[in-house]
């Protein structure tokens, strides 16, 4: 197994928790992680991209420009990483944040209204999760239980009891895939 | 070997300098570095050493030469910018013979230039950045995990021959995280007795003197060639590297620090295409391993350095193939990463342009 994501939207929305919580799992499974955030001045209320690269095997090189699986949260990242998913992997973007439509044929493509769904369990910080949830429905190369346990170590003891309702931000975003899929006609 | 954490670069050499034993930090913070200072100011205190913020880099380096010289383990870590404030002091750390271990997190130049990783300070690493006849040890990690581990080595290369040692890594390898085992290390098992050259206090009424001045022309060449011998005899026994395919390989890579990540994939990926590439990463920057350069050049047909500089590392590579085979570069600058497809077109190229015809009768 050799997973390599990119997780891209504005700072702010959770991309780089999201991709520490999915490092922090792979961890948890045993799995050779890599965790390489974009840094720089253009962070706060820019755009924020991070990789992250979950193997069985060593990992050779961080730096990566063609993915299996990217994660968009706006369009400035559509534009830009569209184009890096590796012919047959998966694009799952955030449904609010993106006005024209990914046109490629030859990836899975779903459309994750996790916004909404986070306004519904009436925390809008949660959206990271529900889209995390979509990616573990997508690519099934780590459990519900794993990111469970990444949590733990990296939210600070203070938000643990924010883990249930994370918990359940990930199984939405798990159902939201299986319905996105369907609708596709893909599974 | 205990459990593993996932943690930033900057933060596991952090992690592992309190680990070493270091007593006393001096820095100035500067991105992209600041996790180090911003660790050791949280944790250093409380585990047994002295965390300083000093009000600049120039400051930062000469308490090092403070704490060094009373045979403590001192440190400090800056990037780019940082670094060639400090050169002078380091110039006389040298001459002074004071085991300590200097961090630079590379970040693009020249200049105040820009916050993004670069390899860019090279020359300035084992060149010497500052005067006189003068070498550092220099390691070059290109993991977390070797962001750890070399500091262990740094302080024990450092005390082991009074020299001092530079771990030059980049924005990237700092500002990444991957999963880190910290080692079982027995300070206690690592000491050096210092006693002969540290100045402790006169207890034992020997008046010990810690200096790089010394105005007597015969003196000062005495102690010229006191430091050779001693970087020769590093250039000897210290050399470090990483081999990867290079056994049947007719093309190598060398590469360093996160270069030598990204050229590892090129790596893979040409021999999915069935080109024997192979890779010679350098862990010694000084010492550099100019034997396996030599011997690699009698084996294969061409080599490809790979650097984000406009070539630096090149010129020491070209040195020690001596013309025998076409030495090739890729590098980006400016905080730009080569990515390994770049470097995967570059050898493609390398390929259809050899003609083995043309180097056996020139």
């Amino acid at each position: 197994m050799n997973e390599e994501i990119i997780i891209a939207g504005f700072g702010g929305q959770g991309v780089l928790s999201m991709g520490m919580t999915l490092a922090y799992s792979g961890m948890v499974e045993d799995k050779e992680v890599v965790w390489m955030p974009s840094y720089g001045p253009e962070m706060r209320g820019g755009t924020a991209n991070c990789t992250v690269i979950l193997s069985d095997k060593k990992v050779s090189s961080p730096i990566i420009n063609q993915f299996d699986t990217a994660i968009i949260l706006n369009q400035p990242s559509m534009d830009k990483f569209e184009s890096a998913v590796k012919p047959g992997g998966v694009l799952m973007y955030e449904t609010n944040n993106i006005i024209n439509q990914p046109t490629r044929t030859d990836i899975s493509i779903f459309s994750i209204p996790a916004n909404m769904e986070s306004v519904k369990l009436q925390n809008k910080k949660i959206m990271n999760m529900v889209m995390l949830g979509a990616f573990l429905s997508a690519r099934h190369v780590i459990p519900l239980k794993s990111i469970i346990e990444a949590l733990k170590k990296v939210l600070p003891e203070r938000h643990h009891h924010l883990i249930p309702l994370n918990e359940q931000a990930l199984t939405r975003g798990m159902e939201l895939h299986k319905v996105a899929a369907n609708s596709e006609g893909r599974s | 070997m205990s459990q593993k954490h996932l943690m930033k670069g900057n933060e596991a050499l952090a992690e592992a300098a309190i680990r070493a034993g270091m007593k006393g930090y001096f820095g100035y913070p500067i991105t992209p570095q600041s996790e180090l200072l911003e660790y050791l100011s949280v944790h250093l205190n409380n585990r047994g050493g002295s965390f300083v913020q000093a009000e600049s880099e120039i400051a930062a380096i000469n308490m090092v030469y403070g704490a060094a010289g009373i045979g403590e383990r001192a440190m400090t870590s800056t990037s780019s910018p940082g670094f060639s404030l400090m050169q002078e002091c380091i110039s006389y750390i040298a001459c002074a013979e004071l085991p300590c271990l200097l961090v630079n997190i590379v970040r693009g130049g020249p200049g105040l230039g820009t916050i993004q990783p670069s390899q860019g300070d090279y020359f300035q690493a084992v060149k010497g950045g500052g005067h006189g006849d003068y070498k550092l040890i220099v390691l070059a990690p290109n993991s977390v995990q070797e962001m750890a581990d070399f500091v262990y080595l740094g302080f024990d290369l450092a005390d082991k021959y009074r020299n001092p040692v530079l771990i030059l890594s980049d924005g990237a390898l700092g500002q990444m995280m991957e999963a880190v085992k910290f080692p079982d290390y027995d300070i206690e098992a690592h000491k050096v007795d210092k006693s002969e050259w540290a100045t402790t206090g006169n207890a034992t009424g020997t008046h010990k003197v810690i200096t790089s001045l010394y105005i007597k022309t015969e003196k000062m060449e005495e102690v010229n060639l006191k430091l050779q011998a001693k970087y020769r005899e590093i250039q000897e026994k210290e050399v470090r590297y990483e081999t990867v395919e290079t056994e049947d390989a007719d093309l190598v890579i060398v590469a360093f620090g996160l270069s030598a990540r990204v050229a590892h994939k090129a790596v893979d990926i040409c021999r999915e295409q069935g080109m024997k590439v192979g890779l010679l990463r350098p862990k010694t920057l000084f010492p550099f391993p100019k034997d396996q350069i030599k011997s690699l050049a009698e084996q294969v047909d061409q080599m490809l350095v790979v650097e984000m500089n406009a070539g630096q590392m090149l010129e020491d590579v070209q040195l020690n193939v001596s013309g025998k085979i076409p030495v090739e570069f890729y590098g980006r600058m400016g905080g730009l990463i080569p990515t390994p497809d770049e470097i995967v077109n570059k050898i493609k190229s390398m390929y259809e342009q050899y003609n083995p015809m043309e180097v056996t009768h020139v």
